[in-house]
């Protein structure tokens, strides 16, 4: 008798946690669905070749002709620029992290709250410290100092990204590595990095979806501009600052452009995503589990 | 006299914490010979092994003194190129851990750390260890696959290919085949029976009629203390201490 209370109440455990699962996941899935769904309802009817191939001529803002070129450029260039410059910084702090502060887990700890920390910083902070450097720098809004600030607004997600990744490599076979007489730069390089190639596409993914995506930072930094950028010290438009502008002009006409932009903003993360799946999947098949 | 004693370890103590893991050891290992370090499990075999390469590194908790000579030099000294010395040394691990990487590749590692550069030395040599290992019939059509698609038995064949590949003197083993199946048990041991001829072996094992099977010489450790040493047979036939005497007898678990 006691026994079947027991296993009653086994049962219905085992079914509520069932049944949050599934309406978190639900919840997931369906607000992505939803984000895509609006976007591409609203904006894939002003989606067209002159949107994707065009700089804005005069009066686009107000409905006339043109196209958002110069904010697609200018995105891939400022988080391409950025994330570039974030795994040259970041795969190295990540790899000594794990590597040569192995036996100093004080310090790793210490940096891996600093790190968190600067992770939690709002991206408009990062925008406003890009632009007292840059005024302290004496340089103008431009793609670079757009470049730089984003970098550092990225860096700690990236870093974090990559360092949970190294942190799961089994201690065997570090061992295996340092016995076969391979130095530390050995080891990181050549055998931490190899197997954790798939976290650290992610890491890069994550920290390129944020930086192709973030506006506030952008906003004093990296200024904007009808022209395509030619150079790294002149004022460039992206994406989401290309979206803002047209949201906020109250004709229902760009504002469904706005829509348009955040469809090959969606569009471009979602290529670069499958193209470094598939890039990673070389180096999947030989980690070691 | 150099010849007679290729490892000696002097008043090696290791702490992790309070805890007194290895007590005031002193050991001697004669080249070209099998040696057995036997003990129950938790008495500080393995990490009497790990000291010798200084992997004693990785855990910071770790607390080290005394010396371990490796032909004369020192291997806790500071002024030593560790890298160098380990590259005197193979280690088998108690589950294999092959690179990630291809099968040829795992060798190649190996070869590329001790410096060998061509590509047609590297692709001969990779064939050579391999076959050393008796696995070279097994993966000769799959050289290119992941080293982590073999079976635990082929990987462990394939991590002592990789370490006799960077030309130790000395391959350090613990307990190599726990996670083996019977036969790829016989086929590591018989390996290292043929390679004692040119390398140092040190092998840490907790089973009994693995040590009687390979052993030239016995190290028997017992709650972080070394019991007793010396030739394999005296130990066995004519143990000096009680409790090597329990333990060969199958009393002391």
């Amino acid at each position: 008798m006691r026994k079947m209370k027991r296993r009653t109440i086994i049962r219905t455990e085992e079914i509520f946690f069932r049944v949050i699962m599934f309406i978190s996941s639900m919840i997931i899935a369906a607000t992505l669905f939803l984000i895509i769904f609006s976007i591409f309802y609203k904006g894939l009817p002003s989606l067209s070749w002159d949107m994707v191939s065009q700089t804005p001529k005069g009066g686009f803002y107000f409905g006339k002709e043109g196209g958002i070129l110069n904010a697609i450029v200018g995105s891939l260039y400022l988080a391409g620029g950025s994330t570039f410059l974030a795994l040259v910084i970041g795969l190295p702090l990540a790899l000594f992290m794990n590597i040569h502060l192995l036996s100093k887990t004080k310090w790793v700890n210490a940096i891996r709250f600093c790190l968190d920390l600067l992770w939690g910083i709002p991206s408009i902070v990062y925008g406003a410290f890009g632009f007292t450097l840059m005024i302290y720098f004496g340089l103008k809004t431009s793609l670079l100092a757009g470049i730089i600030t984003v970098t550092l607004f990225i860096l700690p997600i990236m870093v974090r990204a990559m360092d949970e990744v190294i942190k799961t490599i089994p201690i065997g076979l570090v061992e295996a590595s340092y016995s076969l007489g391979s130095t530390k730069s050995e080891t990181a390089y050549r055998i931490f990095f190899r197997q954790t190639v798939p976290g650290i596409v992610t890491a890069i993914l994550l920290s390129f979806g944020r930086a192709i995506g973030d506006a506030a930072s952008v906003l004093f930094t990296t200024g904007y501009t009808d022209h395509m950028p030619t150079s790294l010290l002149q004022p460039t438009a992206t994406l989401p600052l290309a979206i803002f502008f047209q949201l906020s002009v109250p004709i229902r006409e760009v504002q469904n452009r706005a829509y348009a932009s955040a469809a090959i903003l969606v569009f471009i993360i979602l290529l670069i995503s499958i193209l470094s799946r598939i890039f990673a999947r070389k180096f999947y098949k030989n980690q070691i589990k | 006299m150099q010849q007679d004693t290729k490892i000696e370890v002097k008043n090696l103590n290791l702490y992790i914490g309070k805890q007194h893991i290895l007590k005031n050891i002193n050991v001697k290992i004669p080249p070209n010979r099998i040696t057995v370090i036997m003990g129950p499990s938790g008495c500080g075999k393995t990490t009497l092994l790990k000291s010798l390469n200084r992997l004693t590194d990785l855990y910071p908790e770790m607390k080290v003194s005394g010396m371990i000579l490796i032909d004369g030099e020192d291997v806790f000294h500071p002024k030593e190129d560790i890298t160098k010395i380990r590259q005197k040394m193979g280690l088998l691990s108690q589950r294999p851990f092959p690179l990630p990487m291809s099968i040829q590749k795992n060798v190649a590692y190996g070869l590329r750390i001790s410096g060998r550069k061509s590509r047609k030395g590297i692709e001969r040599r990779v064939q050579r260890y391999l076959q050393m290992v008796g696995l070279w019939d097994e993966v000769k059509d799959r050289l290119k696959d992941p080293a982590s698609g073999l079976s635990i038995g082929q990987q462990q064949r394939l991590c002592l290919a990789r370490g006799l590949a960077v030309d130790p003197e000395i391959i350090l083993a613990d307990e190599p085949t726990s996670a083996l199946d019977p036969l790829s048990s016989q086929t590591i041991e018989q390996k290292f029976m043929e390679l004692k001829e040119h390398y140092t072996i040190v092998v840490v094992t907790h089973i009994l009629r693995q040590a009687k099977r390979i052993a030239d010489n016995i190290i028997f450790m017992y709650l972080g203390e070394v019991i007793e040493q010396g030739p394999a047979e005296e130990i066995f036939n004519n143990p000096k201490e009680e409790r090597t005497k329990a333990y060969i007898m199958g009393g002391l678990y």
